[in-house]
């Protein structure tokens, strides 16, 4: 798999189309690092010229901003400001919503400002331009998913139909939970809760979660988000599930659908 | 003429009163830091009409939001009525659109009696709401007597108000047809089915009840409008201010801190710093004059509807987080302010806090950010901009942020990700194929 680095970029004299963010889970958490990949298999297979920071990449603040350290999230955001306006960066694309909203709507007043995407529309796009073609009849095909709403895209960014149009490209059959779109229910781990037990409650959230999401009958919960994927694995292993129903990144089903990993 | 003296002294009172407690409010609102934004007017105007007057945000539950709508509405034009009620008590005379109107005075009238009746049928409906049927968000464990009882108060009252149109719309009609002080309205339907209970009453009788049922409107809607101005009720006025300064910006948007930016860039050398800053004050917020004016104003225009607590992923899940409990706290604490300052006492010196002393920890630590409570608030309150300032003075004041947030920190910090990884290893995932 090619992942170009923009400073080999750079240094070779050449600038890419878009900045892949792949963001601290996408680097370090093992199971998103396959939706990583997933995503820059996708990205090398339809020729979009992309690069990656690489090791020049940290965290964006996000948790650290959530959980009260103002101090902490500046720095974070100067210094990835730095190295992205060294580079000249315009157009980022991220299947982290947290990264997203945050280098989104929060850097462009420490002086960051670009284009931000995230990959749910990114992959939408590359769907409507043809760039990614759907085959006829693929393994989705009536089988029945339903889309979890990250809250950092949803609400908190207004992005409920992109990712819908992906899982209706497959073909799928596409069930709504009751809580979804602006009512959807949260994973639990937003607002940096994924670095801390929940606090005294009757239920975790995400156990909550599972359960709708069980009751729709899906065998495929399908998620844009890395931390609705941890939560949401842990929920459906928790009731027992995880042989029947299988917790997915969009990026993974469509690199999949294009027999891009097995 | 001595109704007319005593409908003036009692007029005087009520406005006297109503624009003191109006200009307290406005106080305990100024007690906040960064003042009330109104850039881009455009956007304000149109989120102030759709959302409070258009009532957008109510539409999402249909049934209370019906209800809601007839209650509104005939406050709104009972209003009018209203205006009649003022010229007569001041003039000393008797429905005096009436001859102007002609005709249309009946029609009017009409209007009014079923909206009277609309009102009083959703009322009744909503108190059965919330004591028979005891829809959930409204037993919520921060709904104690006194938030009950308030809008209880408030729906019955209204019931009553409307009843005593209604009786004196059907005593009027009686005395028409006899006593030539009382104008011809023409025949008025919801009323008229009362007549028989008040037919064969003497003339003295009819008029007593009829001046009482206008004296007891007049004055019910004086006491109750001083009234709603202590009470959750406010919201029926805060909602267009609140909703006009409403935040702009996404809602994943956070606030940006100033005085922490220009630290930062201090720190990092960059050439735009400010090297001789304006004293930082407090970071984030421990009592109400740290936070927001806008985060005040919302505590006002909160009306307990419980909206926001029955879409919070913590309080459905049995935390302690109730997002109207962190609004209806703000608020109270606001008035303990107040009433501390109008004894002529330090307001802040009472050895309490709106963090720990009404909000606590585990409350504020409970919230996943997940902006349901935002989006479910029709009156466009936001819950989650206090629960994140008072993080921040955990965190940055009182360096006392849950431990494993603190190791998050630590690991940010040292290895520039909230996991314990090494950052040479941030670039593995390519030479992988798991
Ligand atoms: S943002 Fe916090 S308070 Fe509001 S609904 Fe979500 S968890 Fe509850
Ligand atoms: S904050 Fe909004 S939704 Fe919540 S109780 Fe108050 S008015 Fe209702």
């Amino acid at each position: 798999m090619i992942a170009p680095t923009l400073a080999e970029l750079t240094a070779k004299g050449e600038t890419p189309e878009v900045l892949f963010w792949v963001g601290c889970a996408g680097s370090f958490d093992d199971r998103y690092k396959r939706v990583t990949r997933a995503f820059a298999k996708i990205l090398e297979a339809v020729n979009v010229k992309f690069a990656v920071l690489g090791t020049e990449e940290t965290c964006t603040g996000d948790p650290a901003r959530r959980a009260g350290n103002e101090f902490l999230f500046q720095m974070q955001a100067m210094n990835n400001i730095q190295v992205m306006n060294a580079y000249g960066v315009k157009k980022i694309v991220t299947a982290c919503p947290h990264c997203f909203n945050t280098i989104r709507n929060e850097y462009r007043e420490l002086g960051g400002d670009y284009e931000v995407i995230h990959h749910s529309v990114f992959l939408q796009q590359l769907i409507n331009d043809g760039r990614i073609k759907m085959k006829e009849g693929g393994s989705y095909k009536g089988k029945k998913i339903t889309y979890h709403d990250s809250c950092y895209l949803g609400r908190a960014n207004g992005i409920y139909e992109a990712p819908r149009a992906v899982l209706e490209a497959l073909d799928a059959d596409l069930v709504e939970m009751k809580r979804c779109r602006t009512t959807g229910l949260c994973c639990g781990a937003g607002g940096a809760q994924m670095f801390k037990e929940p606090e005294p409650g009757k239920k975790d959230i995400n156990i909550e979660r599972a359960d709708e999401a069980l009751a729709t009958g899906a065998t495929t919960i399908a998620v844009a988000c890395p931390f609705c994927m941890t939560m949401l694995n842990d929920g459906v292993k928790n009731k027992n599930k995880e042989a029947e129903v299988k917790v997915k990144d969009l990026a993974e089903l469509i690199a999949e659908s294009q027999g891009l990993v097995g | 003429m001595i109704q007319q003296i005593a409908f003036v002294l009692t007029l005087a009172a009520a406005v006297f009163i109503i624009a003191r407690r109006v200009g307290t409010i406005r106080k305990n609102i100024r007690l906040g830091r960064k003042p009330l934004a109104d850039d881009r007017p455009q956007e304000r105007l149109k989120n102030m009409t759709l959302v409070a007057f258009g009532q957008k945000k109510m539409f999402k539950r249909f049934i209370p939001a019906i209800l809601h709508l007839f209650i509104y509405v005939g406050f709104l034009v009972i209003n009018l009525e209203v205006l009649e009620f003022v010229i007569d008590g001041l003039a000393g005379t008797h429905r005096i659109f009436a001859p102007y109107l002609g005709s249309f005075y009946t029609v009017l009238m009409n209007i009014f009696e079923f909206l009277a009746v609309a009102v009083l049928l959703s009322c009744v409906i909503f108190l059965i709401r919330r004591n028979v049927i005891k829809v959930k968000r409204f037993w919520n464990y921060e709904m104690t007597k006194w938030p009950r009882l308030d809008a209880n108060i408030i729906l019955f009252t209204e019931v009553i108000l409307m009843l005593a149109i209604l009786t004196m719309n059907a005593t009027d009609q009686l005395l028409q047809q006899t006593n030539g002080h009382y104008t011809q309205t023409g025949s008025l339907f919801f009323s008229s089915m009362l007549m028989p209970l008040f037919n064969g009453l003497p003339e003295n009788t009819l008029i007593f009840i009829e001046r009482f049922a206008w004296w007891f409107h007049i004055i019910g809607i004086l006491a109750f409008s001083i009234y709603i101005t202590y009470s959750k009720h406010l919201h029926i006025f805060i909602a267009f201010p609140n909703t006009y300064y409403a935040k702009l910006e996404p809602k994943g948007h956070m606030n940006n801190m100033p005085v922490v930016t220009n630290e930062v860039k201090l720190m990092l050398n960059l050439p735009d710093a400010n090297p001789n800053p304006a004293e930082a004050g407090r970071f984030g917020a421990k009592d109400i004059n740290d936070l927001s004016q806008l985060n005040l104003l919302n505590a006002y225009a909160c009306t307990e509807c419980g909206r926001c607590t029955s879409e919070c992923p913590a309080s459905i899940t049995g935390k302690k987080l109730s997002p109207r409990k962190i609004m209806m706290d703000t608020r109270d604490r606001m008035e303990d302010v107040r009433k501390r300052i109008d004894k002529g006492e330090e307001a802040f010196a009472d050895g309490k806090t709106l963090l720990n002393d009404y909000i606590t920890k585990e409350e504020i630590n409970a919230c996943t950010s997940c902006n349901a409570c935002v989006e479910a608030c029709p009156v466009m309150i936001n819950p989650l901009e206090i629960i994140l300032e008072l993080r921040r003075y955990v965190a940055m004041e009182e360096s006392g942020a849950p431990a494993s947030w603190n190791g998050m920190f630590q690991n940010i910090e040292t290895s520039f990700a909230p996991w314990k990884f090494s950052p040479a290893d941030r670039f593995n995932w390519a030479q992988e194929n798991k």
